[in-house]
């Protein structure tokens, strides 16, 4: 009895991670069937969005609830940035999946690399350049005319934005020196210290303890799964959202603002991703390849649990997070005790990472028999 | 995109023989070929209009042209004065026309209230949005009223051309295009739309153009257009429709 509670909350706070992670995932390419590679990198800036503020805050009054601050911070900045990829990059790629894979994988490099780099010499630059460069553009396409000279437009601004950028962020590196040119975050992790009433664990059984901070995650991801299931049935964005993913065309034909439903679906699967991020960082270090640490695992989530259905997601990283725990706690070795064959390979993957192989290896073996994953769509499929 | 949003000033005189849908020297190419050869057509206020035409002459192709589906190389469409060519499909809903669309397209792991509920999104915006559905929805097609929670996807052919039609008029649509809405249709439910459509005209006063192939129905239209090779090659008002046109023009 023990054992089973035991591997029951453990495998639960796994379970709760990875959905946590895989929520956005399951919206951005559940619903809009969009291969994300950034998504990883979006929680990433979840995470250290959550740090920021944990920094921002410390010594004042609402210091010991950061954590709700980071929250809503994180989905945010999360959000934006998906904002910014979807009408920048993902919205020219629509039916285009392995296009969009290649894309989004460099912009996720793009992000790493920027995470680690960025200082306020680099972040003045970026904002001047954006201001000039997109600034002019904004201005010259209210024209009516402006299609006939684009190509001279970019020839001259973009030259020009970046000399201009690469002029002044020289001087003020120059006259401001290193707290200037240093990098905010650098390559080393940083970390988040969870405020005080999430140190500790609640018992659950004699001899184990849950961390606190898994029970915050588990509760966190079933207020976002509530709240992502109330906005997209109950709510008039939400039919519009589910009408889209079903039929574009049709939905356009019946007065549904396409684009801005794309734009909105996309920042909500963003900044879910950003709340996992925030949550993550609970758990570990924050470094810039926080994001490939579960990229994997959510794809697997969403795949595994069948495209397009949350339902499939629960169930999915449910199962894929018990499965996990009971191989890597060995929790079932007592009722193998009979037959030392079988003991001797449930010993063999009784650790971390060998657990995951072999959850892998049945993951590949399950999509093999049902390829539509636990819950296919029924009927039919869903339009490009 | 802001000079086609502003609508041409016209006098209240004008608007009442200004006709509903004004379409000139239309051309739409799939790719390199050619489907719509400079096709002239108009839809007048209160008017049904009936296109006519053999498979594969370009009837659907124009339906979609006009809800914004495919974009035309040259011509101009213009709905009570105000030019909409350049608009997207949203754009154009909002404008005023209804579509049901050949294969009638009910979003199908939707509940029939859920897809009549999209019908509104056409209304135009600020005006209130009840998110109800109103009873004459339902005078119409009353069988609907009894599987409000059934999934759009689940039901026969028939009843998803009603729904279709039902939820085109939740957004009170001044045009209401229909591409075929009695295609491979068992013959009762065709009378029952029959029906339907020739209500809406009465109750409403809304203009309808409609492409048909069951002669009965052609015949309750005001005005034919006939097609052929992408082009309109005969119109007139639907009682002169000749036995030889029939022949020549509908695939009976």
């Amino acid at each position: 009895m023990t054992a089973i509670l035991e591997s029951f909350f453990g495998g639960l706070s796994i379970a709760s991670v990875l959905l946590l992670a895989a929520l956005g995932l399951a919206i951005v390419f559940g619903l809009m069937g969009v291969i994300n590679m950034a998504h990883g990198e979006l929680m990433m800036l979840g995470a250290y969005t959550t740090f920021v503020v944990q920094n921002v805050l410390k010594g004042t009054p609402l210091e010991s609830v950061y954590i709700l601050f980071a929250l809503v911070t994180a989905f945010i900045m999360a959000s934006l940035l998906g904002i910014i990829l979807e009408r920048g990059v993902v919205r020219y790629l629509y039916g285009r999946p392995l296009e969009t894979l290649l894309a989004t994988w460099g912009v996720s490099l793009i992000l790493q690399q920027l995470i680690r780099s960025i200082s306020w010499q680099l972040a003045t630059g970026i904002v001047l350049f954006s201001l000039l460069f997109f600034g002019t553009l904004w201005f010259f396409s209210r024209r009516g005319d402006f299609e006939r000279f684009r190509g001279w437009f970019l020839g001259v601004m973009l030259p020009i934005s970046a000399a201009i950028t690469w002029f002044v962020s020289d001087l003020l590196g120059k006259t401001h020196k290193m707290p200037f040119t240093r990098p905010w975050f650098g390559t080393q992790g940083v970390d988040v210290t969870a405020p005080s009433w999430l140190r500790g664990g609640v018992p659950i059984v004699p001899g184990y303890q849950l961390p606190l901070t898994r029970l915050f995650i588990i509760l966190l991801t079933a207020a976002c799964l509530l709240g992502v299931y109330w906005f997209l049935n109950k709510t008039v964005w939400g039919l519009r959202i589910r009408a889209v993913t079903q039929n574009r065309n049709m939905s356009a034909c019946l007065g549904i603002p396409t684009q801005k439903v794309d734009a909105l679906t996309f920042a909500i699967g963003s900044g879910l991703a950003g709340v996992a991020g925030c949550a993550v960082s609970l758990l570990s270090s924050v470094s810039s390849n926080l994001g490939q640490q579960y990229l994997v695992d959510t794809f697997m989530v969403v795949v595994v649990g069948g495209v397009g259905k949350l339902i499939g997601s629960i169930a999915a990283a449910t199962g894929i997070g018990l499965l996990n725990y009971v191989i890597a706690a060995n929790a079932l070795g007592p009722l193998l005790s009979f037959s030392p064959a079988l003991t001797a390979i449930s010993e063999f993957f009784a650790s971390g990472p060998m657990a995951k192989v072999f959850v892998f290896a049945l993951i590949v073996l399950f999509l093999q028999i049902r390829p539509a994953g636990l819950f296919p769509q029924k009927g039919r499929t869903v339009d490009a | 995109m802001s000079q086609a949003n502003g609508s041409v000033a016209t006098s209240p005189a004008a608007l009442d023989t200004q006709p509903m849908l004004d379409i000139r020297g239309l051309n739409v190419y799939y790719g390199e070929s050619h489907i719509l050869r400079n096709v002239d057509m108009s839809v007048q206020r209160g008017q049904m209009v009936c296109l006519i035409g053999r498979n594969g002459v370009g009837k659907t192709t124009m339906m979609k042209t006009i809800i914004g589906l495919l974009s035309p190389r040259s011509g101009s469409i213009v709905l009570e004065g105000k030019e909409i060519t350049r608009l997207s499909p949203d754009r154009r809903a909002k404008a005023g026309i209804g579509y049901v669309p050949q294969g009638k397209d009910i979003i199908p792991r939707l509940t029939i209230r859920e897809n009549l509920l999209l019908g509104l999104e056409a209304l135009p915006p600020g005006s209130a949005k009840s998110q109800t559905i109103p009873d004459d929805i339902f005078e119409l097609f009353p069988v609907l009223k009894t599987m409000l929670n059934r999934l759009g996807g689940d039901l026969s052919g028939g009843q998803q051309q009603q729904l279709a039609i039902a939820r085109a008029m939740m957004g009170r649509p001044r045009l209401l295009v229909l591409d075929e809405p009695t295609e491979g249709i068992q013959p009762s439910i065709v009378l029952e739309i029959e029906a339907a459509v020739k209500s809406i005209i009465r109750e409403t006063g809304i203009s309808v153009l409609l492409v048909e192939q069951h002669l009965h129905f052609v015949r309750q239209a005001d005005w034919y257009y006939a097609m052929q090779k992408g082009g309109i090659v005969a119109s007139g008002p639907t009682k002169d429709l000749s036995k030889d046109v029939i022949q020549e023009f509908l695939a009976v």
